[in-house]
């Protein structure tokens, strides 16, 4: 048999010949050219990069996967745990860092006032859908007529306690935490702002639950060291929902169904509740970051977590659940799941209807306190927790 | 003339020298340098502005609780120091001197496994054992005893500190034994010394060194870690460690923490010191 293909011995090492290179060689630079073709193709529709500065949870997958693919966006969250935090990551990166940041409502008028944020155009959301006229104009959010951030979610804190532990008649009162069986079994959710805010409604201060004077703050401060024996630990995030998951805390100050909405679910006997001193009012909007030019895009995301899917998700948000804002959100929830709008009182004429509590006035926005300054109100906690 | 050859120019071994004091200027020195400058800035709108004021010392030495939280985490560093070095001496003895070469090397490498996981993992997984639910407490449901309250106290955060450093404190004590004169101990035993008092005024005082040096990593750990205190311990009371991220997450007040972070260190170098001082005196 001939040989079709001739290698010539040059000193020792094989030499192909003209023929087999270009043979070879155009193979290999069609294997090479193929492979990197899906790289080619990927770089030229690379997806547009969104940087997000929000509460953990809200640029997971469950949240932004679908409008991702449909948008072919990635978005690149920086999480943050309370307000303080959020103003501390902004004042530290350059105008721009942020395409969109989801804020608690009391913290937008700071971002606002330290132009942080960029002015938004009421005519882009649909404020006319909104479950609650006061949501519309949410304080904090508008400024001389100019909007500045728009409420996507809300949710409200409380008793959160366990069933096995706490009936249902104790924990409608923030009285439950004193409760002897409880020493050493009350847990804090490490953030001055919400449990203070119950101890003073504890105090009978109601509506003027962040607006207090000397004596009212002194008394609060009163309450609350008294609490202090009782206390079993102060937890973050993940600390909060694990000790009420093991059942090494039995109730929990400061928090409310987004944390025991979640355990809820999953089956563990805890629940919140608002108790008959009232209850506070978490509140979570989105605002567009200042220079960012992506603002197209945000504003897009931000139409989408108020459209039904938005909503939805929203309203099953993996990391922790919030209320649905727009009255084709509830519909939809209903329609997805019902289970979860009536463990919820998502549903008319429930007894826990969100909206309902706020109109009878059980329930308060959570503020910053108005007569003494955040540094005080921090003071004290780092007090109280070294007591 | 000569030229005494210990202070004589050599940029051969300069050159060799040089990375270990160009990374310790870069990454140890400069950033300490900072830290302690910016214990004199002040934040404004959240914001850090370079100033020279003592605002922040007074502020906050002239808090009981910093002082409070000061004391406990020294008082806890100290304990987990004390009962690491209590509990790993006799594991560190048994390895030097009464296992074979080939299962010293094995207990070694099994003392440096956990550390391929991270102490963070090591640590939630406390959490479910220490957890009144927890297997712990059902096997002393066994005999009748329990439940008994682990987590969220200082019992909690003396297992995750000992997490942290006992196998370290084991492995250190077990380098420092092995490489005692075996001869020495013989001739205490010949010479009418018996077990426990050869282990007290021959083994002991020989390993001296190795023995403080793990106690004092076991010490600086303790001392620094905020994960023990604040997962286990369920930050009650709070450690400086979570004092200087509680600073931080409100206001964003940087140069408090850095009060906090320096007499950290302060305090750190002076033990460190007294204890290397000790370690390397010789008798007299």
């Amino acid at each position: 048999m001939k040989m079709t293909t001739k290698i010539v011995q040059n000193r020792g090492l094989p030499t192909p010949s003209r023929r087999e290179v270009l043979k070879y060689g155009g193979t290999a630079a069609g294997i090479a050219a193929g492979l990197s073709m899906p790289f080619v193709s990927r770089a030229w529709a690379q997806a547009v990069e969104i940087n997000m500065l929000a509460w953990y949870g809200h640029g997971e997958p469950d949240m932004v996967s679908e409008f991702e693919a449909e948008n072919n966006v990635k978005f690149k969250p920086k999480y943050y745990a309370g307000g303080d935090n959020m103003l501390g990551l902004i004042a530290q990166s350059p105008p721009g860092t942020y395409d969109i940041i989801l804020s608690d409502a009391e913290f937008v008028q700071q971002l606002n006032d330290a132009g942080y944020i960029e002015e938004m155009s009421p005519a882009d959301y649909n404020f006319d859908d909104m479950i609650y006229d006061d949501f519309k104009q949410f304080p904090g959010h508008w400024k001389d007529g100019k909007l500045h951030s728009v409420m996507v979610r809300f949710g409200h804190l409380g008793v959160s306690y366990n069933k096995n532990a706490v009936t249902a008649e104790e924990a409608m009162s923030y009285k439950c935490f004193w409760k002897p069986e409880l020493k050493g079994k009350v847990g804090h959710f490490d953030w001055h702002l919400p449990s203070l805010g119950m101890m003073s409604l504890y105090n009978g201060n109601g509506a003027n639950l962040w607006n207090l004077d000397d004596g009212a703050w002194g008394k609060v401060k009163e309450t609350t060291m008294s609490l202090r024996p009782q206390v079993g630990g102060f937890f973050d995030y993940g600390g909060t929902f694990n000790s009420l998951k093991n059942g090494e805390m039995q109730a929990m100050c400061g928090i409310g169904d987004w944390i025991t909405g979640v355990l809820e679910k999953d089956g563990a006997p805890v629940a919140s509740v608002v108790p008959k001193e009232g209850g506070i009012q978490w509140t979570e909007s989105y605002s567009i970051g200042k220079g960012s030019d992506k603002a197209d895009m945000v504003k897009k995301f931000i139409q989408y977590m108020l459209s039904p899917r938005g909503q939805v998700r929203s309203a099953q948000m993996a990391a922790y659940p919030g209320f649905c804002i727009t009255h084709a959100g509830v519909k939809a929830l209903q329609e997805a799941n019902m289970k979860e709008a009536e463990r919820t009182g998502q549903i008319d004429g429930a007894p826990n209807n969100p909206i309902t509590l706020v109109k009878e006035g059980r329930i308060h926005y959570r503020n910053i306190p108005q007569q003494q300054s955040l540094e005080d109100w921090n003071d004290f906690w780092s007090e109280y927790k070294n007591a | 003339m000569t030229i005494d050859p210990k202070r004589r120019f050599d940029p051969y071994a300069l050159t060799w020298r040089m990375p270990i004091i160009v990374w310790q200027v870069l990454f140890f020195i400069g950033p300490l340098v900072f830290m302690i400058a910016m214990t004199f800035f002040l934040v404004k709108n959240y914001r850090m502005h370079e100033a020279f004021e003592m605002k922040n010392w007074i502020k906050m030495l002239g808090r009981g609780f910093f002082w409070d939280s000061y004391f406990l985490t020294l008082g806890l560093a100290t304990l987990s120091t004390l009962c690491a070095t209590i509990i790993a001496f006799p594991a560190a003895y048994a390895l030097s001197f009464k296992v074979s070469a080939n299962i010293r090397r094995w207990a070694i490498f099994f003392l440096i496994i956990p550390f391929f996981t991270s102490y963070l993992v090591r640590t939630f997984s406390w959490y479910v054992i220490l957890a009144e639910s927890g297997p712990i407490n059902a096997m002393l449901a066994y005999i009748g005893l329990g439940p008994y309250t682990m987590l969220n106290t200082k019992f909690g955060t003396m297992v995750g500190y000992m997490t942290l450093t006992l196998p370290l404190v084991v492995i250190l004590q077990t380098v420092s034994l092995a490489s005692i004169d075996r001869s020495l101990i013989e001739a205490a035993h010949n010479l009418g010394c018996g077990r426990v008092r050869t282990v007290f005024t021959v083994i002991v005082p020989l390993a001296k060194t190795g023995l403080i040096i793990a106690a004092v990593f076991c010490f600086i750990l303790s001392f620094g870690d905020f994960v023990a205190p604040y997962y286990l311990g369920g930050s009650k009371p709070p450690t400086l460690p979570i004092m200087i991220i509680d600073t931080t997450k409100s206001g964003q007040q940087w140069p408090r923490a850095a009060v906090v972070a320096v007499m950290m260190m302060v305090t750190l170098f002076t033990v460190a010191f007294a204890a290397i001082m000790v370690a390397y005196r010789k008798k007299t």
